[in-house]
């Protein structure tokens, strides 16, 4: 078990610096980031001197070299825009970011699993079908759509809910419900089909037949043998929810690790950008160690090698 | 029922897309200032005009041009590159394998969205580039899928029987693996169809992708939000065309894989 997740985490490091080392090459392929940042009447002596100044004249390896030094010890220099150290930058909006994201996937359970379940268990009644109908419409429906319809809806017109920013509990609803909606929409299907693929298997037949109460049958039998599943599903969307939150951030002026993302790549703040994306990239692979994780603790059967 | 609200809505939006000049008399860029933000209904204009005077009913319409011809590439795109590595790298096993692996690793590690804004940032906007920057964040997942099928095809018992007759590897490839592989990869591809949509428009909303004043539904939408106190079907109809077009594709796809591929899993 150890050893697997050393490995595991060896992995994850390989991958983290896999993808740096291509954002880089990437960013350096685009062009000059400091023309971008000069005024339009400036002298050729002065872009030179700034070039030199942070090390845009040296050549690409040696670059590279400085930029992997720096990156091990969470170092991406100054944002460009900001003149402020880029991964410190990130860290301050992370808190943001958690917290949207921690909200959704609250919501996305408390609301996704129990329908999903009853759905399954209460297959072709009418809250099958009315769950069936929102949660295709629900994965059709894009984020950012759903959010205009809501702001129109709750801020325009009845005036209860604020159109952006952050601050209570008011401003935390609109962003919850819209980077909730698709993941929620995705839970629902696979749980309420993971239910039903159980409750299919013999031992719930034999469970029913030695007389255990339907409760029993469900809570117990069923939804223990259906989470693998479900977990796999929430983990891999726990990923994409940083993937969500740039939109639904944007959209709702969220402070977030998400906006600050796109704001970053607008303005071509490039320290930014690779603080922001090595950041989301290592979260997003730990987040794939932990399902992995859990896989082995809800089924023995499973050995991690 | 899936089946025919899938289908509907797809020819729907084809429709809407190939006779977009002939649906609308207007055209989606002329602005006509004294006639700007009009209500649906108003004076000709089915449903209202923007903040230029632009005819939204000709705006959305070409917007589904666009998002179809946007969504087609990349599938079609995604579908051969990322289709023929996942082939070729579950027949050979060994180093390809392990590369693509490994490759496809390093992209997963990124959320979808923000490497296609990435590439787009750094290749620059504009329809091809959102067409090459969407194919080369999408097209892990192909390969994926398809590396998996071809590592199971090969293990039965009529490839290994023509294996051992002395069929060539890649006549084996062709004749025998890509035809089982083949629907797989269908599927895949009509389910990737809504996603790669909806992710174009919310690249152009935010954006890195399409730019006005071309009608993208992404961008309508995005220019849509400095007149949500005034004009509340700029948003409404943009949107409803891209969600309605997204469902379809999406039944579509369902359908698709329930009568071809029921175990497959995306």
């Amino acid at each position: 078990m150890r050893a697997y997740v050393v490995s595991r985490l060896a992995q994850t490091a390989l991958v983290v610096f896999l993808s740096l080392t291509a954002v880089f090459a990437m960013v350096r392929l685009s062009g000059d980031p400091v023309l971008l940042f000069m005024p339009m009447d400036i002298q050729a002596k002065d872009v030179n001197e700034f070039r030199q100044r942070l090390g845009f004249n040296d050549p690409m390896l040696v670059q590279y070299a400085r930029f992997v030094a720096g990156a091990v010890r969470g170092d991406f220099g100054d944002s460009l825009r900001y003149r402020q150290d880029a991964m410190g930058l990130v860290l301050e909006r992370l808190p943001a970011t958690l917290l949207l994201a921690g909200t959704s996937l609250l919501l996305t359970f408390a609301v996704a699993v129990p329908l999903g379940v009853l759905s399954a268990v209460r297959r072709d009644g009418l809250l099958d079908h009315v769950a069936t109908i929102s949660t295709v419409l629900g994965q059709a429906t894009p984020g950012f759509w759903l959010g205009l319809m809501l702001i129109y809806l709750f801020s325009v017109q009845l005036r209860w809910l604020p159109t952006g920013g952050m601050g209570g509990i008011a401003h935390l609803v609109m962003p919850t419900i819209v980077l909730a909606a698709f993941y929620a929409a995705r839970v629902a299907r696979l749980t309420r089909s993971a239910v039903l693929e159980v409750l299919g298997e013999d031992y719930i037949l034999t469970a029913r037949a030695k007389g255990l109460g339907e409760g029993r049958v469900i809570g117990k039998h069923t939804l223990r043998n259906s989470a693998i599943p479900i977990v796999t599903l929430a983990g891999l969307e726990a990923g994409q929810m940083l993937g969500g939150a740039v939109i639904t951030e944007t959209i709702f002026a969220w402070p977030g690790l998400g906006r600050l993302t796109v704001q970053a790549l607008l303005n071509r703040d490039f320290p930014v950008v690779l603080a922001a994306v090595f950041f989301i990239s290592l979260m997003y692979t730990l987040i794939n160690l932990v399902v992995d994780l859990v896989y082995g603790w809800l089924d023995p059967r499973v050995h991690l090698r | 029922m899936k089946k025919w609200l899938g289908i509907g809505l797809t020819l729907t939006a084809l429709l809407a897309a190939f006779a977009a000049s002939w649906l609308s008399p207007h055209d989606p860029l002329r602005t006509d200032f004294p006639q700007s933000l009009k209500p649906p209904g108003a004076a000709g204009h089915l449903l209202g005009t923007d903040q230029l005077g632009r005819d939204l009913f000709a705006r959305v319409l070409h917007g589904a041009r666009l998002a179809l011809f946007i969504g087609g590439c990349t599938v079609v795109l995604t579908a051969v590159v990322g289709g023929s590595l996942g082939l070729v790298a579950g027949f050979v096993e060994r180093w390809p394998s392990a590369v693509l692996m490994r490759i496809a690793d390093v992209q997963l590690s990124f959320p979808f969205i923000l490497l296609a804004m990435t590439i787009n940032t750094i290749v620059g906007l504009g329809l091809r580039n959102i067409i090459l920057s969407l194919s080369a964040a999408g097209w892990v997942v192909y390969a994926r899928v398809v590396r998996g099928e071809v590592l199971s095809v090969k293990q039965r018992d009529y490839v290994q029987a023509a294996a051992a007759l002395g069929m060539s590897r890649t006549r084996l490839l062709v004749r025998h693996v890509l035809p089982n592989v083949a629907p797989s990869i269908i599927v895949v591809a009509s389910l990737q169809f809504s996603s790669f949509i909806v992710a174009e428009a919310a690249i152009s909303f935010l954006g890195f992708g399409i730019q006005p004043p071309t009608p993208a539904w992404g961008s309508m939408l995005s220019e849509s939000r400095d007149f949500v106190y005034v004009a509340w079907w700029l948003a409404a109809f943009p949107g409803a065309a891209l969600a309605l077009t997204a469902l379809g594709v999406n039944l579509l796809g369902d359908w698709l894989r329930d009568t071809m591929d029921p175990k497959l899993r995306v």
